[in-house]
């Protein structure tokens, strides 16, 4: 379970985050929606412990962030940046088991988590030999949710992570991304500004405006009931593409 | 907690092991620096004339004792020599009085030998009596102008004043013991139109193709000889006494009284004539100096190491210069590049030293370093190590600054250490700039090293320097053409070491 509980951030002298309340209760997947400027990146940057914070708590399964060192709390929660973030100068393999090597796992143990984490984003064994440049939008984000996986972290947090594909792989990825979540059971928290992506993938989403959570719920509660008009306006700004009938 | 400590451990264990390498760096230079000279060090100035005197009394203390004795020809500058002395790093070398009272002890008012060497003994130091010539300035005509003329001695100028063109060097044209004394003690009225500065080798040429009629010359340079000059008497004592003597450290004559006899035995043995058919033999015939101060013994010559063994030392001298220079600049070069990039200040303070330091001439760079460092391999040292900084601190910076810092942040996220995010991310991802930035430094610092040899430090520069002196083109080739083919070999053990180094993730595919 990942909570994040009144949470507040100033930047000089300018509030960025203010009374962030956000629970995802284990193994859920949930949406941190925003546009721009909305304090998500904050958020995230927050949420992985880079930057301090003035208020509120962190918890991973009741354990507050502040209780450990960055090192201890990056092995809870296992971090997917934006299009994946691969070491370019490092195999896939060796991306994936960075970190493993640096904490002294033996190389049958790292071979056997590995495998196991090829296996659930279903990765062509030959692909994790190829260094980033080598690799196509695609395989390149299962290499790093195999990466953000390999410690066995409680919980995943992905940025953006269907951003800088085209529409079509983007589609399936989509699916494929929806069944290896299920395949993990971990719990997961998405950072993204598109409520397409959001509604696919999340049960629950979190949408933020100005640094502060506008309203929570299922996309049928933002639809249905939103919470105020910047929360259907957002919605509605999301339909890029007219309908026939609006065709000249 | 249990992964708390660690990245502080690490942190301080990869301190602890820089910290080790440096000291066993400077440990090494300080021991090869210090331990470099036994037995006699003969030391010479970088002109022909200095080479065979140097050589003369090389051979005369061989022949006198069984003390080895070491060469240090062709050293820089008056300056050098000097300070080599002083510093103990040569014994004895050869000198002119003049040369003593005017540029060491600042007195050009002391004439005599006797004074010149109670002046000395303050330093500790102290010379022979003449060996016999006067180096001097003087005034040379070709044979054929001076007979056509009548010209027997310098004030036979007066009736041709307002049409001889002339043609001084800007020294003799500048000293007051020069030009501006010499037309004033003689009353001679050249015409200014007619008198040009040359830098002196031309002046020769310009002689010889009867561009001029009227040069100055050193009154035992060879070229006198081989351009048929005539020299003109100096008839009012005018110019400065330049008598040669050796000198040397007052220690040295106390510790070796049967070798600093010895000689003394030289004083004076060499005449003008003798000396300047030695430089004529040397400059205009190419005979190596050793068989000329043997000849001039009566001696045979002392058997020539051999080419091969001489590029051979010669190697081994250049590749301890720029291997020393070259592990200095790798290990404070590349810490203090991540120095720079990590605090703005200091970095952009680092920066700017760097790269003055390298804007200051190498000759002169030297010559601040005597002081400090004394002759011999520390001052050349610390000149090469201080060139070879920039490159690798310029391109560590420059490398480490253009790694994407989205990579930094990933990196933390992940949980690595700051140890080992530089260590696992940042250097791998600069190591292509930061290479070429060693290997800027080391190619730099092959050519540079070349002039180790002015302050007596060996090398590749010592037989360019003296082919210089010579103007014996084969000479300079056997140091120019390894130092060369050493910068070749450098270049190619570089692009294997970027096949080693580089990640293949970031090689250019071929």
């Amino acid at each position: 379970m990942l909570e994040l509980q009144n949470i507040y951030k100033t930047f000089e002298g300018r509030t960025v985050v203010a009374d962030v309340n956000l629970t995802v209760p284990k193994g859920a997947t949930h949406a941190l929606i925003g546009s721009s400027g909305s304090g998500k990146t904050t958020l995230l940057r927050i949420t992985l412990g880079l930057i301090p914070f003035d208020k509120g708590y962190v918890k991973i399964n009741d354990q507050a962030l502040l209780s450990f060192t960055q090192v201890e709390w990056a092995d809870r929660i296992g971090y997917v940046p934006q299009d994946g973030g691969l070491f370019p100068h490092i195999s896939g393999r060796n991306n994936v088991a960075l970190v493993a090597k640096l904490r002294g796992w033996r190389k049958s143990r790292i071979d056997e988590r590995v495998e196991e984490l090829r296996k659930v984003v279903d990765l062509d064994a030959e692909i994790l030999a190829h260094f980033p440049r080598e690799m196509s939008g695609g395989q390149k984000q299962r290499v790093a949710i195999m990466r953000a996986a390999m410690m066995d972290p409680a919980v995943m947090l992905l940025d953006e992570p269907m951003a800088a594909l085209d529409p079509l792989i983007r589609r399936s990825l989509q699916q494929e991304l929806k069944s290896i979540f299920q395949r993990l059971g971990k719990t997961v928290l998405l950072v993204t500004h598109d409520l397409g992506e959001a509604v696919f993938l999340a049960e629950k989403i979190t949408m933020l405006h100005e640094g502060r959570v506008v309203q929570t719920g299922t996309y049928r509660d933002l639809l249905q009931h939103p919470a105020n008009p910047f929360v259907t306006q957002f919605i509605n700004a999301q339909r890029t593409l007219p309908d026939a009938g609006d065709l000249p | 907690m249990t992964g708390a400590g660690v990245p502080g451990r690490g942190v301080a264990r990869a301190g602890a092991v820089h910290a080790a390498m440096i000291a066993v760096v400077l440990g090494a230079l300080w021991w090869r620096a210090a331990g470099a000279a036994d037995g006699i060090v003969v030391g010479g100035k970088i002109f022909t004339e200095s080479y065979v005197l140097g050589e003369l009394a090389a051979q005369t203390i061989e022949a006198s004792s069984s003390v080895p004795v070491t060469r240090k020809l062709g050293m820089g500058s008056t300056g050098i020599l000097f300070e080599a002395l002083k510093s103990g790093a040569i014994d004895v070398y050869p000198d002119y009085t003049g040369t003593l009272a005017e540029a060491i002890l600042k007195r050009p008012d002391l004439k005599s030998l006797d004074e010149i060497r109670q002046a000395l003994s303050g330093m500790g130091l102290t010379i022979s009596g003449s060996l016999g010539f006067n180096d001097t300035y003087a005034l040379a005509v070709k044979s054929q102008f001076a007979d056509q003329h009548r010209l027997q001695s310098i004030g036979d100028l007066a009736p041709i004043e307002a049409e001889v063109r002339a043609a001084f060097s800007y020294e003799f044209m500048d000293r007051k013991d020069g030009y501006p004394g010499l037309v004033d003690s003689y009353h001679l009225n050249f015409n200014p139109q007619k008198v040009n500065r040359m830098e002196h080798s031309l002046s020769f040429q310009a002689i010889d193709q009867n561009a001029v009629d009227l040069i100055d010359v050193y009154s035992t340079d060879a070229k006198i000889r081989k351009l048929h000059l005539r020299l003109l008497k100096d008839d009012h004592d005018y110019f400065p006494i330049y008598q040669a003597v050796w000198v040397a450290r007052q220690s040295f004559v106390e510790q070796h009284p049967r070798e600093w006899q010895a000689l003394l035995g030289l004083e004076g043995k060499i005449s003008e004539e003798a000396m300047l058919d030695m430089n004529a033999q040397a400059d205009i015939q190419k005979i190596g100096f050793n068989q000329i101060a043997a000849r001039f013994l009566g001696a045979d010559a002392p058997p020539s190491a051999g080419w091969l063994h001489e590029v051979a030392r010669r190697t081994k001298e250049h590749l301890w210069l720029v291997g020393v220079s070259l592990l200095f600049s790798v290990l404070v070069g590349i810490p203090l590049g991540i120095t720079a990039v990590r605090f703005h200040a200091a970095g952009q303070a680092i920066l700017l030293s760097s790269a003055v330091i390298q804007t200051v001439p190498s000759l002169a760079l030297l010559c601040f370093l005597i002081p400090v460092f004394g002759v011999g391999n520390k001052p050349a040292l610390a000149a090469l190590c201080l060139y070879s900084l920039l490159p690798v601190v310029l391109n560590t910076f420059t490398g480490i600054r253009a790694v994407n810092p989205s990579h930094l942040e990933n990196a933390r996220a992940f949980g690595l250490n700051r140890l080992q995010v530089l260590w696992r991310v940042v250097l791998p991802l600069a190591s292509p700039t930061l290479l070429a930035g060693i290997k800027t430094a080391t190619i730099v610092s092959i050519g540079t090293a070349t002039l180790a040899a002015l302050v007596g430090a060996g090398g590749y520069g010592a037989p360019i320097v003296s082919g210089l002196s010579l103007n014996d083109v084969p000479t300079i080739l056997t140091g120019a053409i390894p130092a060369a083919l050493m910068a070749l070999v450098a270049h190619g053990l570089f692009e294997l070491l970027g096949m080693a180094l580089i990640p293949a993730g970031l090689r250019r595919r071929p």
